[in-house]
């Protein structure tokens, strides 16, 4: 036993090793880093987001990479936890990597954030919603929309073009992006003299929502917002339907693949907030197919946030390349962080620009699922 | 009007519960034994409902039965395969035994199918119940009626018939039933075939209720149960019944209760649980539970 254990060990070390050599690279191509959880509880987003990423990247060195130099990612899985993360993110800086692409979940971005500032490394979170990850240091920025500003446009949404003057919510109390959100909904409600008659919350893995529904139709609220990814939404959809609710329920952009959760007839009024959604246009179609060809499913926010934290990244190591520095300087990753926070790219998600913070200055569209599928309805 | 409301909330939430606990105590009542890959036999059940009616196209009817057949399958290869290996071994080795089957069903789900739900629509569709302001989903009336006919099924089928008879004596002395006659082997097969014949009936209906199939969906809804089974008396037919409408209604309840305005609906789970630990410290026989003297 003792000694296929060490034989085991010997093996696994000189795969390693190899791994190490491989990764080397030569001189014509720039490495980056890809953190992100591919493994445990979360790993569908961090596929989700990584997938989303390389597509770009593909689609880059198959355009001719960055001045003859093509772009080589190398993939770190941090299973979802933080410790891990940052163990991964020193690894990443240790191959020398001039930029990163991650991470994926809030709580391990905060910890790599943190530890990033040290490096001034450029790093660009697809999906970390938190607004403190980009507090630490002027190298983090952020691709997607953060919570308070989801919060608060469904909020004013409700209040300016649905004229609801009552509200209740329902979300999860075990998940930080749920409480963000419904934090800055209550708020803004609060400034716009809109009633929150209830405030109901639920745990992680609750199927059976009937209790809350039920109080929240007796309060008489207009709207219940409903910050929560899109299998426990679809659920809440149906069950509030079931129950007799006519009213609107509101998302945001966790609500991306509710349509497939519930039956079509019961998405009448629901409306959610997002930078990306599979609608008809000319960018996104392109977009869509591209993924399909690679990935054989339909792409959701995560792929599309993915796609464009590639872009952003990209877009400030071109900036970096085009100064001629010597990759890895100091000069480079203040470089490539300049070239970011100066830039513009016309993403998936929207023209993204960064206003002198890490947070993205992008459009947000509301997204009508009326018909039962998803559907453009104005811009916000 | 929000508590009759609430009332059949927990009605319908309760004969889900009920339902499954039926599973478990018919197991424990007859070889003692903790089948925790009962709830998991249900995932795989609503699996089974999913993939033939969204991916194979089938209809509600061959869905139904795909899924009752398969689970009662699968809960007497389960039994062959990892408890009957151990049946003169200690009762905690089943347990565990019985833990990894839960662990393994759940994961081979997750290989399979992926770790997102899988959504299907619901297996019948009746219109909903309206009194008044009242919304009460037939879908639950369905699950209630079920669930008695299965109650009073079961009690017929232990207390009327050969079978049950041969049951009862397993349950009562397995060395000295085998001395009378009784295939001891046959009889613990059909326990398990009724107990997860029970579980296919569970997952179709928790199917139609919440149109939902997760890997993890029935370690959960197998907690719960146990807690419903333990709480009614484990071991009693009746007792799980009871246990189990018990169980949905202070789910509802305490989800409903508000303190200011914050509702305790995230305690919900904790009062479940903390319900476990009072009735095996106070009383660990349960509601219909009856003491059985050790014999020497």
């Amino acid at each position: 036993m003792k000694k296929l254990f060490a034989l085991l060990l010997a093996v696994t070390m000189a795969l390693a090793i190899t791994a190490c050599s491989s990764s080397g690279g030569s001189e014509d191509s720039i490495k980056i880093g890809l953190l992100a959880p591919l493994t445990g509880e979360v790993a569908q987003y961090g596929l989700s987001v990584s997938s989303g990423a390389e597509l770009y990247i593909k689609e880059i060195n198959e355009a001719g990479g960055i001045n003859g130099k093509t772009i080589e990612v190398i993939k770190y899985d941090e299973q979802g936890d933080a410790t891990e993360a940052v163990n991964n993110y020193y690894r990443l800086v240790d191959d020398g990597v001039v930029g990163i692409i991650g991470d994926v979940t809030s709580a391990p971005t905060v910890a790599v954030a943190q530890a990033s500032v040290e490096d001034n490394m450029p790093m660009v979170t697809a999906s970390a919603t938190d607004p403190s990850v980009i507090s630490y240091g002027s190298n983090f920025f952020q691709a997607c929309l953060n919570e308070p500003y989801q919060g608060t446009t469904m909020a004013s949404f409700a209040a300016n073009e649905l004229g609801v003057t009552s509200a209740a919510t329902i979300y999860n109390t075990g998940d930080d992006y749920s409480i963000g959100c419904n934090d800055a909904f209550v708020e803004q409600c609060g400034e716009l003299g809109v009633q929150v008659l209830a405030q109901e919350g639920y745990a992680d893995g609750d199927v059976d929502f009937n209790a809350q529904l039920t109080s929240i139709i007796a309060s008489g609220a207009q709207a219940i917002f409903c910050p929560n990814y899109y299998q426990d939404d679809g659920m809440i959809v149906t069950q509030a339907r079931t129950l007799g609710f006519t009213g609107y329920i509101l998302g945001v952009d966790g609500w991306t693949n509710t349509h497939e959760y519930t039956d079509p007839e019961n998405l009448y009024d629901c409306y959610f907030c997002t930078s990306f959604a599979i609608i008809d246009d000319e960018k996104i179609n392109e977009f869509a197919e591209a993924y399909r060809a690679e990935n054989d499913k339909d792409p959701g926010n995560f792929e599309a946030l993915g796609y464009d934290a590639a872009m952003v990244l990209i877009n400030g190591i071109k900036a970096a390349e085009d100064a001629g520095l010597e990759a890895g300087s100091d000069e480079y990753k203040q470089a490539v962080i300049d070239g970011i926070a100066n830039g513009v790219v016309e993403g998936v998600t929207g023209e993204i620009s960064y206003d002198g913070t890490g947070a993205p200055t992008k459009s947000i569209m509301i997204v009508s699922l009326d018909s039962g599928s998803p559907e453009f309805y104005m811009n916000y | 009007m929000i508590f009759f409301q609430q009332l059949l909330n927990g009605l319908q939430l309760g004969s889900i519960y009920a339902l499954v606990a039926l599973g478990y105590t018919m197991v424990y009542g007859i070889i003692l034994l903790l089948n925790f890959a009962h709830g998991d036999i249900i995932m795989v059940g609503a699996y089974v409902s999913w993939a033939v009616m969204t991916r194979l196209q089938l209809g509600p009817v061959t869905a139904v039965f795909a899924s009752i057949l398969l689970c009662t399958l699968l809960g007497v290869i389960i039994e062959k395969v990892a408890y009957a290996p151990l049946r003169s071994a200690p009762r905690l080795s089943l347990l565990i035994t019985a833990i990894g089957v839960s662990y393994f069903l759940e994961n081979g789900a997750q290989l399979i199918f992926g770790a997102d739900g899988k959504n299907m629509t619901a297996i019948f569709s009746i219109p909903n119940l309206t009194i008044g302001s009242l919304t009460l989903s037939s879908t639950a009336l369905v699950t209630l009626a079920v669930t008695i006919l299965a109650m009073m099924g079961l009690l017929v089928l232990v207390h009327k018939t050969k079978m049950g008879k041969a049951m009862r004596a397993v349950s009562e002395d397995m060395g000295a039933a085998q001395l009378m006659g009784i295939s001891v082997n046959a009889t613990i097969s059909f326990t398990f075939a009724i107990g997860s014949l029970l579980a296919g009936i569970g997952s179709v209906l928790y199917s139609n209720i919440y149109q939902m199939a997760t890997p993890t969906m029935g370690s959960m809804l197998g907690l719960k149960a146990f807690v419903a089974a333990v709480l009614g008396g484990i071991g009693s037919i009746p007792g799980a019944m009871i246990g189990g409408f018990a169980v949905g209604f202070i789910e509802i309840f305490v989800s409903a209760i508000k303190i200011g305005q914050q509702s305790l609906s995230v305690w919900r789970d904790a009062v479940v649980f903390a319900i476990l630990i009072i009735v095996l410290v106070v009383k660990p026989t349960g509601i219909m539970g009856h003491k059985v003297r050790e014999k020497v």
